[in-house]
């Protein structure tokens, strides 16, 4: 029998997924005898054509990383789509749109007008910004366009799984491959990873206080963080009890908190309302404005609760314009 | 017949890129554009996040060089609270940038440039990968390499929290640092690394330095290119990564400038093309003059080819002795070959072995005192450092309370663009005549950009999009004549 195809493809990403695949280190040498990867194309040579010559569904499972917010991209991965019989969105991007959606809170012009025309560095722009067509003397040039909004992967496609994490830590990785190759899966839709609070598997949990009593909210230049005690118990806005675990609690061993990238477990709609109702609620007040006053020390509430999860949000745009509307 | 042949996109590399070439009627190139088709920017949805989070949210500008944005962005951050790390906090800093440095050339060399050289420009399309490299050298170097990334993966998880997108930078120092007991392990990896350094440089003089076609690749016409060339350097004059000023040698290899990074406004601006999303800096003070190179025309280079050009010297003695041999087999400094940058970044990654052993060694490096909390009211702060793809700046301004009000990226690849987009065209030239193409000149176009470790994530702060490569021939009424895969 001829072992499953497996596909690894980035959409909107940093590369950092495909480093991840890389940190399987001698564990890919495993991966590679037990699967034909068909399609890596940071790697490897083989084409979107490679690709389209498949029959539907004779790929086993496509791994997208990313946020999709490009036709290009979303061509791509509706073609992954008809030739996998499984999709795994592989980590926060793909997931709930990860830190390229905090684009969401500005529109495409502002993104353009910032980096082409207001830039410190450009000065002899003359108004200059990439166009979708150019003509040049030795012909036309284009470009794709970008949308106006960035989407994650099941607001584009139908997806299986989620490998959640920026990027997705490396256990869970080799986890999940696992389970597809001894097809030991759980029910569509779920999550691959373990469906219980970061605090859990933190270090420092004994230090969590039974009750947290909050009386301000630090930013972590602020002090010299304790590298033993629970950081939601010095002050700093650990979303540890929020969060998914999965990871290790790495940012809490790194003495940082943990800023939500595994997302939230399954009992919980949006992340970031979540996460703010939980910090909210350990306000030590009864005091309306001495509560404003402390809620008012965290300096930026989309950016900290929403940071990896604003696409997937109920709030995933807060304007729509009218071209943008017929964007999938 | 006139045509156009559209390589997209192209493989390799990390991000999106996109090679549209223009053929005469005799079947010769006209002219080939490189272009970048993505954009993100992070420059705008910087605007509003707390300063002291720029150092993780622009580390996803890209997951292949994070530690860089990561870096510099820590840089500004000092520079922002106008804050002086203790001497613990920045030897610490400048170890895990040098064993990031190794881990990422050495991802390039075996994984994304090694197999032109080590398989072969012109070898069976499926084998130009790392598995090829593997059945080339065989399982035993493989194992070699992939264990010596480990060691290093390992220890940039230790102290950064995570090797990607890590979590240790602040103004004014560091989250955590070196135990006494941890100290062992970096003594046995920069040891280690040391000898990778040396058996990766055997490596590509046995392969490379040993085979007249290769050698006669990389020192032909088809892949050269006389621009200004730009590294950091101490003050002596020596290559470093993570502190010093930006100098800059001519075409001729003499000092054209030197300056600090907080004046780099003064000497550097950005050209912007409607086709590319990608933006062209140049030497503000010669000026932009097309893609031309030459001691009239602004274009200037950056990354390993460039940081050699521009330092005097490495500091450490074997990179020293690398060096050395390399500019003598290069003709003299300073050298202009695009290809012989795979060279350079293999002298870097011993370089950074030995400046592992050097800071493992200061007893600096597990001195608890690693954070001074900053007190002064921020406004403007500027961090540069050498990614492994060249210079990157970050340059942020806030409000009183450390809140972002305008954030400034060049990034290493931006730096290259240019002269990337000469690079193309000019292999292009050299290698298409008469109509005559292949998926092996194809692939040694692409050669001319892979040589630069581009990055097109970080170059446009973009959204990478699919790699596959296919080109489309068409005629002068766009009707598809012929179409060739890299498959």
């Amino acid at each position: 029998m001829s072992k499953p195809k497996v596909a690894f493809y980035w959409c909107a990403s940093c590369g950092g997924c495909e480093e991840a695949v890389v940190d399987l280190a001698e564990d890919i040498l495993k991966v590679v005898g037990a699967v034909d990867i068909v399609f890596w194309p940071v790697a490897l040579d083989f084409k979107r054509e490679d690709v389209e010559a498949m029959a539907d569904n004779s790929l086993a499972v496509a791994f997208i990383n990313g946020a999709i917010r490009s036709s290009e991209q979303h061509e791509m991965v509706e073609l992954l789509r008809r030739k996998a019989g499984l999709v795994v969105a592989f980590g926060s991007c793909a997931h709930l749109g990860g830190i390229p959606g905090l684009a969401n809170t500005f529109r495409r012009a502002d993104l353009i007008d910032e980096a082409y025309h207001k830039s410190l560095s450009v000065t002899d722009g003359n108004g200059t910004e990439p166009l979708e067509k150019t003509e040049v003397p030795e012909g036309t040039l284009t470009l794709p366009k970008l949308w106006d909004t960035v989407k994650t992967l099941d607001q584009v496609i139908k997806v299986d799984y989620y490998l959640p994490g920026c990027p997705p830590p490396v256990n869970l990785i080799n986890g999940a491959i696992g389970s597809i190759l001894k097809n030991e899966l759980p029910p569509p839709g779920s999550v691959l990873a373990p469906d219980m609070a970061l605090c859990e598997e933190c270090e420092r949990r004994a230090t969590k206080p039974d009750k947290m009593a909050q009386r301000e909210f630090l930013r972590p230049h602020q002090i010299k963080a304790d590298p033993e005690k629970c950081l939601l118990a010095q002050g700093l806005l650990c979303l540890g009890p929020v969060t998914r675990k999965g990871c290790g609690a790495a940012c809490v061993k790194g003495n940082m908190p943990c800023t939500g990238c595994m997302g939230p477990t399954s009992h919980v709609v949006d992340f970031g309302t979540k996460a703010l109702t939980a910090m909210a609620s350990l306000v030590d007040s009864n005091d309306d404005r001495e509560i404003a006053a402390i809620l008012d020390q965290i300096a930026d509430p989309v950016g900290t609760f929403y940071r990896y999860s604003l696409p997937a949000s109920l709030l995933h745009r807060s304007y729509q314009p009218e071209h943008a509307k017929g964007e999938k | 017949m006139a045509r156009k042949i559209t390589i997209d996109p192209i493989t390799r590399l990390e991000g999106h890129g996109k090679i549209d070439i223009f053929l005469n009627d005799q079947g010769n190139v006209d002219r080939a554009y490189f272009q970048v088709p993505e954009s993100r920017g992070f420059e705008r949805f910087a605007i509003g996040r707390p300063a002291e989070d720029m150092p993780q949210i622009t580390s996803r500008i890209c997951g292949v060089c994070p530690t860089a944005h990561h870096m510099a962005a820590t840089r500004a951050l000092d520079d922002l609270y106008k804050v002086d790390p203790p001497p613990a906090a920045k030897k610490v800093r400048e170890l895990m940038y040098n064993i990031f440095f190794m881990e990422d050339h050495a991802l390039h060399f075996f994984f994304l440039a090694g197999p032109d050289f080590v398989v072969g420009p012109q070898a069976p399309k499926a084998e130009r990968n790392i598995l090829g490299v593997l059945g080339k050298v065989g399982n035993e170097i493989g194992l070699k390499v992939i264990g010596m990334r480990k060691q290093w993966r390992e220890l940039m998880n230790l102290v950064m929290g995570k090797a990607i997108h890590p979590v240790f930078g602040l103004p004014g120092g560091i989250s955590r640092s070196i135990t006494k007991e941890d100290l062992p392990r970096f003594i046995k990896t920069a040891d280690e690394s040391v000898e990778f350094g040396q058996f990766a440089l055997k490596l590509f003089n046995d392969i490379v330095l040993k085979n007249p076609d290769y050698m006669h690749h990389i020192t032909s016409d088809t892949y050269t290119h006389k621009t200004y060339y730009m590294g950091l350097v101490d003050k002596n004059n020596r290559i470093n990564f993570y502190d010093g000023d930006l100098r800059v040698v001519g075409p001729d290899g003499k000092e054209y400038v030197k300056f600090g990074g907080r004046q780099y406004l003064d000497h550097m601006d950005e050209h912007v093309e409607p086709w590319s999303y990608i933006k062209f800096p140049y030497l503000k003070n010669i000026g932009w003059k097309g893609f031309e190179d030459g001691a009239d025309s602004g274009i200037f280079a950056v990354a390993p080819l460039a940081r050699l050009n521009a330092a005097e010297s490495m500091g450490t003695p074997l990179a020293q002795e690398n060096y050395e041999q390399y500019f003598k087999i290069c003709g003299g400094k300073p050298v202009h070959f695009t290809l012989a940058t795979s060279w350079a970044r293999l002298i870097e990654m011993l370089y950074s072995a030995e400046r592992m052993k050097e800071l493992v060694a200061d007893p600096d490096i597990i001195n608890p005192d690693f954070r001074t909390i900053p007190t002064n009211t921020p406004s403007e702060g500027i961090g540069v450092v050498e990614a492994p793809r060249g210079t990157l700046i970050h340059h942020y301004r806030t409000d009183d309370n450390g809140i972002i009000t305008k954030a400034n990226l060049i990034v290493a690849t931006q730096n290259n663009a240019a002269r990337i987009a000469m690079s193309v065209d000019k292999a292009a030239r050299g290698l298409i005549s008469g109509g005559k193409v292949d998926d092996g000149i194809l692939n040694m176009v692409e050669m001319a950009f892979r040589a630069y470790d581009p990055c097109h994530g970080c170059g446009t702060h973009a959204l990478p999009g699919e790699m596959p490569l296919v080109v489309d021939i068409y005629d002068r009424d766009h009707n598809l004549v012929r179409q060739l895969r890299q498959d």
